[in-house]
């Protein structure tokens, strides 16, 4: 299996496959708005929302104009507390810091909670190669495993494969992996759910070590956090004698009472619950209780870069929550494979071109894998303007201008021999094609298109041109930040920073 | 260069945007949003607690402190529960009416040796009514984190109204960054076929919570 996406094919071709897919889109338009549905539900009983939602985006923010700070106090409370702290510039280098920590223990498998980061390094295939075993430990994660495929939604990776499949790749694969799936496996998620605990429980009881990614960190008392629902969460950050966490530098909180919000935000706004299952918190290592060795791998890899733009900084509030997938038009459309990376749906369309660069063509295409619609915004619990930053890119693809890249400023020239501009264009051409996806997104457009540019740069230019903005009733959460908070930014800031880009 | 000053130099770089004088705590963040939800006494949290927990498939009993041995003895036996590992600081008149074995609770025992036991009872630290969780916080009668995590019946008793909480905002400075923590809300589930809800996948498949009254 690939896992890394390299070699992806552009946005525009990998979602015209998807979409002939009748099965998969069934698939995805029921999780979606089912998950949808349910969220609005648990968001409804907080009279609060909108405060905590500006709470959690003005905590981000100030934790992000002071990184340095912060990952400097998170690691003097990480190592005071009895952990180790590794920084990894890039992919490559992260991939070496942990095989290494591996390879010292002597261990040659290793258990592994679900982590977007992880796979956006291919730690996987960097660990095979070194010749040790990662064995995925999430159930949708093991489905996605055992069938050599990649995960298509941040919270059900395995959404786009139904039961009988599963029950199929289960017989199929298990066995050569460890311990084979009981005979006359039927397709009921209850026995499904139970060939995975027994399969799995093998592997929890003997591991010696674990490998993690974190939801939050925090600075002041170098706590971190993993949420989940299954508990194999629990059992790879508890029974291994060594924990590898491999987190985004940008997951940082200063101080544990900020947690007081997210606690609050990302259950509801993910698995639309009052809380999830099970959440685990730990501070370096405790004696007699859990690893005796713990690693914090900070991990950048883009993520300076994209702290480098003004604008798109604000994708690195993101607390992965899925929220934004769920209400996509072209998400729901396109499926979670044609964003070509572990982050899909308008998150995935403005983070990966900026982790990667838009150099590429896949990457070029992203920002116009949307039809602006506002709907992610409105329910991004950590109020990210997903359609400015995604006007942004697109004005970067086809116009040129600064970037940072690995921590050098350059800048970049308009569509190189036209093949970013024509990756663009077929984007765009892609959404003509299928008008549901405009109209879908049409009807949820809110009035924070107003903010937008009227005609959009570029090849968007045909799009926006055919297409009058609406304006919708409810109270958008940019109104009601005026209206409380005057003019201010709902990110905190006050506007530096942001304007002179177009 | 090191990783750490390649990482550190590239964020000093990125920032150049945010003013010298700025501070790490500027600009202040508005925390206006509410501390709990709606206002109740004592009593209704514990009973919106219940509520919750039971929403989420925890299975809810009430009991004082003399009907308490009866009930385990009585929770564990319908399980056929033969074996129960103990944390060391539980009040050992909780299991007073239980005909199990008691399996302590040691750092050198393997997870292979904890999977061969049945149930598993504790206290808590706290427990938070609105969102219907219990937070344990591994002090003296909840053991270690793995003791509630391997065998799979866990019965967890709350003493109320003292350790219910409102509110994820009243429940974090009650409890101490350096001890790890485990929050439960509901037994082990997954949702990852068809969406389809399934309890029990790694963690406990049935949780008993006891809402334990002062006498
Ligand atoms: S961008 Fe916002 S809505 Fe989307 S996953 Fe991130 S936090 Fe959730």
């Amino acid at each position: 299996m690939s896992g890394t996406s390299l070699g992806m094919p552009a946005f525009p071709r990998a979602a015209a496959v998807s979409t002939g897919d009748s099965r998969l889109r069934a698939n995805l338009t029921h999780a979606t708005h089912t998950i949808r549905d349910k969220r609005a539900r648990a968001v409804a009983e907080l009279d609060d929302w909108a405060q905590l939602r500006a709470a959690g985006a003005a905590v981000k923010d100030r934790t992000l104009r002071h990184l340095d700070h912060y990952l400097e106090r998170l690691e003097e409370s990480v190592v005071a507390a009895g952990g180790r702290v590794h920084w990894a510039a890039d992919a490559e280098e992260a991939n070496r810091i942990v095989t290494r920590l591996v390879r010292e223990t002597g261990e040659r498998e290793v258990v592994k909670v679900k982590s977007m980061a992880t796979q956006e390094i291919g730690l996987n295939e960097a660990l095979a190669e070194a010749g040790i075993r990662a064995y995925e430990t999430d159930l949708a994660e093991l489905i996605v495993q055992l069938g050599d495929d990649l995960p298509s939604h941040i919270l059900v990776p395995a959404i786009h494969r139904n039961r009988s499949e599963i029950r199929d790749i289960f017989l199929r694969e298990m066995g050569s992996w460890g311990r084979p799936a009981p005979e006359g496996l039927s397709d009921s998620p209850a026995e499904l759910a139970e060939a995975a605990r027994l399969h799995l429980r093998e592997k929890f009881l003997t591991a010696k070590v674990g490998i993690s990614g974190a939801n939050f960190m925090v600075a002041e008392s170098g706590t971190l956090v993993v949420v989940e629902s299954e508990g194999n969460g629990r059992m790879c950050l508890t029974l291994p004698e060594t924990l590898i966490s491999v987190v985004g530098i940008e997951k940082t909180v200063p101080t544990w009472q900020d947690l007081e919000i997210f606690l609050q935000l990302l259950p509801r706004s993910s698995t639309a619950e009052r809380m999830n299952p099970y959440t685990t918190t730990w501070t370096g290592t405790t004696d007699g209780d859990g690893p005796r060795t713990f690693h914090l791998v900070l991990l950048d890899n883009g993520r300076t870069d994209t702290l480098a733009d003004t604008v798109g900084r604000q994708a690195l509030r993101c607390i992965r929550c899925s929220a934004c997938l769920n209400v996509c038009p072209v998400y729901e459309r396109a499926g979670g494979h044609a964003y070509g990376s572990p982050y899909p749906g308008p998150i995935g369309a403005i983070l990966t071109p900026q982790l990667r660069g838009i150099e590429g063509s896949l990457e070029a295409s992203l920002p116009y894998a949307s039809s602006l619609c506002g709907a992610c915004y409105e329910v991004c619990p950590v109020a990210i303007d997903i359609p400015e930053v995604l006007v942004h890119l697109r004005e970067r693809v086809v116009e040129g201008g600064p970037v940072t890249r690995r921590g050098t400023r350059t800048v970049l020239k308009p569509a190189r021999g036209h093949a970013a501009e024509r990756a663009a264009m077929r984007a765009a051409a892609w959404a003509f094609d299928h008008p549901g996806a405009l109209r879908g997104g049409m009807r949820l457009a809110s009035r924070t298109r107003r903010l937008h540019p009227r005609r959009l740069p570029g090849p968007g230019r045909a799009w926006s041109d055919s297409r009058e903005l609406p304006a919708v009733a409810a109270e958008s959460f940019r109104d009601w930040w005026r209206r409380t908070r005057g003019e201010q930014r709902p990110d905190g800031a006050s506007g530096e920073g942001r304007g002179g880009v177009r | 260069m090191s990783g750490r000053d390649v990482v550190l130099a590239r964020i000093r770089r990125a920032l150049a945007d945010v003013p010298r004088g700025e501070g790490p705590s500027d600009p202040p963040v508005a925390r206006d949003y509410l501390r709990v939800h709606g206002s109740r006494t004592a009593g209704q949290d514990v009973e919106l607690l219940a509520e919750n927990l039971a929403d989420y498939r925890a299975i809810v009993h009430r009991s004082g402190p003399d009907g308490l041995p009866a009930l385990i003895g009585r929770l564990l036996a319908e399980r056929g529960a033969r074996s129960v590992v103990v944390p060391p600081g539980l009040d050992p008149g909780w299991l007073a009416a239980a005909e199990v074995t008691r399996v302590p609770d040691l750092a050198p025992s393997t997870a292979r040796e904890l999977d061969a036991v049945d149930s598993v009872v504790t206290g808590c630290a706290l427990a938070i009514a609105e969102t219907g969780t219990l937070v344990l916080d591994a002090g003296p009668d909840q053991g270690r984190r793995r003791i509630t995590l391997v065998p799979d019946h866990h019965i967890c008793v709350v003493r109320v109204p003292g350790q219910v909480v409102g509110s994820v905002p009243e429940a974090l400075p009650r409890l101490a960054p350096d001890r790890p923590l485990t929050w439960i809300s509901g037994p082990s589930a997954t949702s990852d076929i068809e969406l389809d809800r399934v309890e029990g996948v790694h963690g406990p498949r049935t949780l008993e919570v006891v809402l334990l009254a002062a006498g």
